[in-house]
């Protein structure tokens, strides 16, 4: 049988395809000048820092082009015993390089964060490089200090000749490679990574299950109230909306700390003693209420445009089928609320787990997230390769959520509103 | 085993949802165990408020609601045992054909194998085998429809209540439905009560059909004595078509009145005139008039020929006639060797007895 089909021409002899994209071009043409602005301004402030900062997570060339002779020279190294004495002539030589550009306070920098103990004995050996005799290095070096007399120091130099590095990456996991080049946890009262990702998951999973269940009957009522309530009960939950951000969360500091509007009410109500007033900040529970309620909306717009789209009849026809009322909503309503309900969690679930100013703000120690350690390195630590690889993580981790999710109930099925 | 005359049976029912306008007002209504009952009338004449009542989706502002005798104005809606056909089917779109057929039974906890067989039963009544397995979202609205029939009878009610249930159907597969479903009630003698807007509808389908207007019925009777035999002037003008005079008694004597109009005078049936004087409508449906009568008739009249409409199997005739310039003739087709040409002068002819005298409104 043969596959060849006919090529269908247009009355002037041109083929049908060749002419259709002719007339098209010109309104394809057209349609991307109408979005190249934008994907103009996308790229520019957009794809090409994040990427950026991505690459930063992964790179590791400082350290490679600051000893690039030594790494030359280290390439036949097993890393058994101390270096030859060629290893330590290059090394001499990058060093008195960087020194001649002031540059060794950055080697210094750099290799404390693969191995503790070399800001001094970087800082000692620029001292004494200045009265090295030509020749044999390795006793000279050697004896600026005895750390430079030991192969582990050798070795955690060599770690850094790769251009490339996963370290941030096992950083954030609490893990690093250690001497033999294996990848260990680090001790179990250095971790703090570890505690946080699963705090922030915590956070983000409860929060996400405190906003379904506050949402739920919101939603319905907003779609089933007549237009006049409706609309106005719409405006309350979007009020919040429209508040900046900073400002609801400096309410939630205002109404729950410990001389606040709601302590002051429960010892008014007699629940507590004045005496006794429960933490409700700086802790868990103030970035739960806090963030619950200002990712509310978040959950209660998909459901409701997806209730409202259920006919009212269908409840109906339950009934009267002969379901109670609770069988005909668990069967027939909710059910169908389910593109809705997928939406909104997954909604508020990846936003609760990249929240930031709220737990900074209301969290105190025990209530920050993920997201707060990331603005620490940003911020006050410098270390930017670290906090955009904690980035990409969370990253990840939210587009494993979306895989999953796709998985489990379809993507096809979400409803954003 | 006889039948209960009152199966279903309104009470003095009032309804009103604001307290301001009563929607229905004192409804008063049997109907029969095995019976078909439409309720027909205009969009807000309180026809659908009264199949919610007795659905119980509604409750009345007064009165009480029967069914086989008992009063069912506290029975939540799951509780009363009543199928419903929607206007817009409400099948599940989430279950298949099914398990929106197994969902009565489900609830009834009816064991599975018995269940089954009572869904290809119903399923083969709406002639849908086969179709056991397919979402709603992939059949045509006709069969939605059949799957909605079918859901509402599966679980064997005594009663079932359509609302509307062709609206959405086109020309030609509502006639079909129609028919079957009047088959399907035929067949299996369940009670049913059903709403339209659609008079056509209704005089098919229906044992007896109450017209409702302005929150009361209207009549209560046959479709043939609905057509025929109107009892006030809505209906008459509501079922079928309908050509009037508007007129004043002159003489009444005899089983027959005289109605003068503007221009002329017309022999007519008193239904809901009584003296002389009074004003009245006079109403005659289209194919009781006839061109040329041949018979002797007590109403004979020249009109002239304003417009022909050719309808296929029958013409249309516009006949301005003592004064009604939208006097409407229906003359078959076969009788085309009649002189039906427009701005003719023809003899137009009918018995007393079909111009009914109604009230004026």
């Amino acid at each position: 049988m043969s596959s060849e089909t006919k090529q269908i021409l247009t009355t002037d002899g041109i083929p049908l395809e060749v002419s259709l994209k002719k007339a098209e071009r010109k309104n394809k043409i057209k349609a991307f000048l109408l979005v190249a602005p934008l994907l103009f301004f996308l790229i520019i402030t957009y794809v090409f820092p994040i990427g950026d900062m991505l690459f930063r997570s992964v790179d590791d060339k400082m350290v490679t082009q600051m000893l690039p002779k030594t790494f030359k020279a280290m390439e036949n190294w097993d890393g058994q015993e101390l270096p030859e004495e060629e290893v330590f002539a290059a090394f001499h030589e990058d060093f008195i390089k960087l020194v001649e550009d002031k540059r060794e306070g950055k080697l210094s920098t750099q290799l404390n964060y693969t191995k503790n103990g070399f800001k001094s004995i970087i800082k000692k050996l620029r001292r004494k490089s200045k009265t090295f005799e030509e020749g044999n290095y390795k006793e000279q070096i050697m004896s600026v200090h005895k750390r430079w007399a030991d192969v582990e120091y050798w070795r955690a130099i060599k770690r850094r000749a790769p251009e490339f590095t996963s370290q941030k990456y096992l950083k954030g996991m609490d893990m690093y490679v250690n001497e033999e080049g294996k990848i260990v946890s680090v001790e179990e009262d250095r971790r703090i990574h570890r505690v946080l990702w699963l705090r922030t998951l915590e956070i983000a999973f409860f929060v996400t299950v405190f906003c379904f269940l506050m949402a739920y009957p919101i939603a319905h009522l907003l779609a089933t109230l007549p237009m006049k309530y409706s609309n106005l009960l719409m405006i309350c939950v979007l009020l919040p909306f429209w508040t900046s951000l900073l400002v609801r969360t400096a309410s939630w500091m205002i109404l729950l700390q410990q001389q606040g509007i709601v302590n002051d009410f429960f010892v008014g109500i007699g629940l507590v003693a004045d005496d006794n007033r429960p933490e409700m900040m700086y802790n868990k529970t103030g970035s739960y209420v806090a963030m619950t309620q200002i990712l509310l909306p978040f959950m209660v717009l998909p459901l409701y445009s997806v209730m409202k789209t259920i006919s009212p009849s269908l409840m109906r026809a339950g009934k009267s089928l002969g379901g109670t009322p609770f069988v005909a909503f668990w069967k027939v309503y909710f059910p169908l609320t389910i593109p809705g309900i997928g939406a909104g969690c997954l909604l508020v679930f990846i936003l609760a787990i990249g929240y930031y100013i709220t737990p900074a703000l209301v969290g105190g120690a025990s209530g920050t997230l993920i997201s707060n350690q990331i603005a620490f390195h940003m911020k006050s630590t410098l270390d930017w390769s670290f906090a955009s690889a904690m980035g990409l993580m969370l990253l990840s981790g939210v587009l494993v959520i979306y895989w999953l999710y796709n998985k489990i109930v379809g993507i096809d099925n979400i409803k954003l509103g | 085993m006889s039948k209960q005359k009152d199966f279903v049976k309104f009470e003095n029912v009032d309804k009103s949802y604001d307290g301001k306008v009563l929607v229905v007002k004192d409804l008063q209504l049997d109907i029969e165990e095995g019976e078909f009952v439409t309720m027909l009338g205009p969009s807000g004449s309180g026809k659908t408020t009264c199949l919610m009542m007795l659905a119980g989706f509604e409750t009345p502002t007064n009165g009480e609601i029967y069914l086989g005798g008992k009063a069912i104005s506290s029975i939540p809606p799951h509780k009363r045992g009543i199928g419903m056909v929607f206007q817009n089917y409400a099948l599940f779109p989430h279950m298949t054909v099914y398990e929106n057929l197994a969902f009565p039974l489900r609830v009834r906890k009816i064991p599975k194998d018995e269940a089954d067989k009572k869904i290809d039963k119903a399923l083969s009544m709406v002639s849908l085998q086969g179709f056991a397995s397919r979402m709603p979202g992939q059949l045509s609205g006709g069969q939605q429809q059949r799957v909605a029939v079918a859901r509402s009878l599966v679980f064997d009610p005594q009663l079932v209540l359509m609302d509307e249930p062709l609206g959405a159907l086109d020309k030609n597969l509502r006639e079909s439905m129609q028919y079957e479903i009047k088959h399907i009630h035929e067949s299996i003698g369940v009670t049913v009560v059903y709403v339209t807007h659609d008079q056509s509808e209704a005089l098919t389908m229906s044992n007896r059909i109450a017209v409702f207007n302005d929150g009361k019925v209207q009549q209560l009777s046959s479709p043939d004595e609905l057509y025929e035999k109107p009892v006030n002037s809505f209906v008459a003008e509501f079922i079928g078509e309908n050509n009037t005079f508007n007129g004043e008694v002159s003489d009444i004597s005899g089983g027959k009145c005289k109605v003068k109009l503007s221009n002329a005078e017309i022999i007519a049936n008193p239904i809901s005139v009584k003296s002389k004087g009074e004003k009245t409508k006079v109403s005659l449906r289209p194919e009781r008039a006839l061109i040329n009568p041949k018979d002797k008739m007590d109403n004979i009249h020249n009109g002239k020929i304003e417009e022909v409409i050719y309808h296929g199997d029958h013409t249309r005739v516009r006949i301005n006639l003592l004064g009604n310039p939208e006097f409407i003739l229906k003359v078959p087709n076969s009788s085309a060797n009649l002189d039906i040409k427009l701005g003719n002068e023809i003899k137009i002819g009918w018995n007393s007895e079909d111009a009914r005298a109604l009230d004026p409104k």
